[in-house]
């Protein structure tokens, strides 16, 4: 191995003490006992079970989870079928228009998404709540998908789905039989994606909030304003290790995967010459 | 038991009239954009032939196959198999099965559920879905690999279970793209070998697209020669080899050596013919050509000998030149001969005596020479 030198330690010291120390401290002060949050006085779980009798919080994680496990879905499936459509199709008219505004919105300011989406709402009169906080999740999130299954795509062998026609499976077996099966890596990691982003989008949801639809993002920020209180870091704390974990899952499912894909894939290929 | 070959020497559906094409492609043509990759093709092809479609990429072979498999439809044209036109049926309801030149193996499936795959859409019950598929794995001998995933076999292993996988489900008409052109040159002419027998065990139609002649020569009953969407000649290997229709052909099988002159007479069978290079040639010819008519002579290098002395024809049907180039192939030897009109002529001789040391050498005078049925005059 080689050795470190006392610079590129320095460096990684300081990137991952920049980027994980608030989230290391918000940790470490939601298992305080004090009511104060920048004062340590000892271990407690309390705040933990505190959570449990704070009825609005819970109400918000219950809404955030829906939202987040609906959106997702729905995300997931249109994501996948416009994936399908840009890497099948390369020769329909405007392609690389429908391309870029399928990715648009992953530049696009959340700001301008959220105001755009709740215009849209008040326009066509949709009362706001529930369901327009789940729509605009979809809105955002299925760009993410549609990038992570073309880039599966891009690299599977089509001739496998014409030996499953030419078998006698029909264009929807094949779909659920063949192609999904060999891209399900992607698209459980797309929906990974836009589960986590669903559960802590604060703008988007905002925008197109109403009464009663709060999320947990929103019911932070909003209590933040009041004040940080220990019960708040350790609602943090929960969502930090749902993402976490939500994510190391999804890249070690892909990882796993598409590392054994791209094995296969490279054999079968290094056998055609 | 009857011999496979005496089975294959009287076949000849082609020849007689009163048999009926089990596949008849009849003015076919496919565009793409601008680009006309089947051009107005006719063939036909009978029940438990061995027909091999040859040429070079993008001829248009492939798209024809794909026509044949469903993956594209006709521009115009249609094609009828079995009495029943194809047109506008979905690969999955045709009686044909295809083996890809990727193989197209499922990925996530093993070698048995592969086999499998065609057998369960059918609706077939498990039993004999069980049955078939260990039936299926024994013929191309991978029953100890059943369980395996594709990315466990060797190329040549997953060609089979490819092979295996398109004859589960007994279709009328196998289709075969490229079906060797992965396998190293010693495995695919054992292959080649194997398919013939396969295929005349199940009796089933093959069709198969291959850029490598020696593999249509070897397996086909029938090649068709195709250029530019277009079939150019369709005929038994012999036939195309002996008696090539073109100087397409002509130059496309095997080496060839082509002298053009024009016609000086024609009689009972034979014409006389004045090379450009000055050589007059004297060549069997069904055909009676006008004199003073452009003429082709096309001769294979094996059937030009060479020799120190003049032969007793001379000067008909032979020319002096000099030793060019040697290629020493082991079974046969090829020289290149340069005449005297600097035209180089291509004579390969069988080394059918052993002899490290060739008595003809580089430089030497030979003198080159051909009977009077060793060519094929060429109509264009």
């Amino acid at each position: 191995m080689e050795k470190w030198s006392r610079f590129n330690i320095a460096s990684v010291v300081l990137g991952f003490g920049f980027l994980y120390l608030p989230i290391v401290l918000l940790v470490i002060f939601s298992f305080n006992e004090s009511k104060l949050v920048t004062v340590w006085a000892g271990f407690s779980t309390k705040w933990y079970t505190q959570l449990w009798h704070n009825q609005g919080l819970l109400d918000a994680a219950w809404v955030t989870i829906r939202v987040a496990l609906l959106s997702a879905t729905c995300a997931t499936v249109l994501g996948t079928l416009a994936a399908l459509a840009l890497v099948r199709y390369t020769r329909f008219r405007g392609r690389v228009l429908f391309s870029g505004m399928v990715y648009a919105p992953l530049v696009m300011p959340e700001v301008i998404t959220g105001l755009s989406l709740l215009l849209l709402f008040v326009a066509i009169g949709f009362d706001r709540g529930f369901w327009t906080i789940t729509l605009a999740h979809i809105t955002f999130t299925m760009c993410f998908v549609a990038v992570v299954v073309q880039s599966r795509l891009l690299s599977f062998d089509q001739s496998i789905e014409e030996a499953a026609l030419d078998l006698g499976a029909t264009p929807v077996t094949t779909f659920f039989a063949i192609t999904l099966p060999v891209i399900a890596p992607a698209v459980f990691s797309g929906w990974i994606l836009a589960f986590t982003l669903s559960l802590d989008d604060l703008v988007i949801s905002s925008f197109t909030t109403g009464p009663g639809a709060t999320t947990l993002p929103m019911k932070i920020y909003s209590q933040v304003r009041l004040g940080v209180t220990p019960e708040i870091n350790a609602i943090c704390t929960i969502l930090i290790g749902i993402v976490a974990l939500g994510v190391i899952v999804a890249s070690i499912v892909t990882k796993r995967r598409e590392v054994q894909r791209e094995k296969d894939e490279r054999a079968a290929f290094a056998a055609i010459g | 038991m009857k011999s496979l070959g005496s089975i294959r020497r009287s076949f000849a559906p082609w020849a007689d009239p009163a048999s009926k094409p089990f596949i008849s492609v009849k003015n076919v043509t496919k565009k793409f954009g601008d680009f006309t990759a089947v051009d107005d093709l006719s063939l036909n092809i009978y029940t438990r032939e061995f027909f091999a479609l040859l040429g070079a990429s993008g001829c248009g072979k492939s798209t024809l196959l794909r026509m044949l498999a469903g993956f594209e439809q006709p521009t115009s044209g249609e094609i009828i198999l079995d009495g029943q036109s194809l047109a506008g049926i979905p690969p999955y309801r045709r009686p044909v099965n295809m083996m890809f030149q990727s193989y197209a193996l499922f990925p996530h499936m093993t070698v048995e559920n592969n086999v499998a795959f065609g057998l369960k859409q059918d609706g077939m019950p498990k039993a004999d879905i069980a049955e078939r598929v260990a039936q299926m794995l024994k013929l191309v001998k991978l029953e100890k690999f059943a369980k395996r995933k594709p990315h466990h076999l060797s190329g040549g292993q997953r060609q089979r279970v490819a092979l295996a996988r398109s004859l589960a489900k007994r279709p009328k008409v196998l289709l075969l793209d490229e079906p060797l052109g992965a396998l190293d040159k010693k495995l695919r002419e054992e292959t080649q070998f194997e398919l013939m027998d396969l295929q005349q065990e199940l009796g089933l139609t093959f069709v198969v697209v291959t850029h490598d002649q020696e593999e249509a020569m070897t397996m086909a009953d029938r090649i068709a020669v195709m250029s530019h969407g277009k079939v150019v000649q369709v005929a038994t290997p012999a036939e195309i080899y002996e008696a090539p229709n073109s100087r397409f052909v002509a130059d496309f099988i095997g080496d060839v050596n082509i002298f053009d002159g024009k016609v000086i007479s024609a009689e009972d069978g034979y014409i006389r013919v004045e090379t450009t290079g000055g050589i007059p040639v004297r060549m069997a010819s069904p055909d009676k050509p006008g004199n003073g008519a452009t003429a082709a002579v096309a001769i294979r290098p094996e059937k030009i000998r060479i020799g120190r002395q003049p032969p007793a024809h001379a000067p008909v049907n032979a020319a002096e030149g000099e030793i060019w180039d040697i290629g020493y192939l082991g079974d046969m030897t090829v020289f290149h001969i340069r005449l005297k009109d600097g035209k180089v002529i291509k004579a390969s001789s069988l080394n059918a005596v052993r002899a490290v040391e060739d008595p003809l050498g580089y430089d030497q005078q030979v003198w080159i020479s051909f009977g009077e049925d060793a060519g094929v005059v060429l109509k264009d």
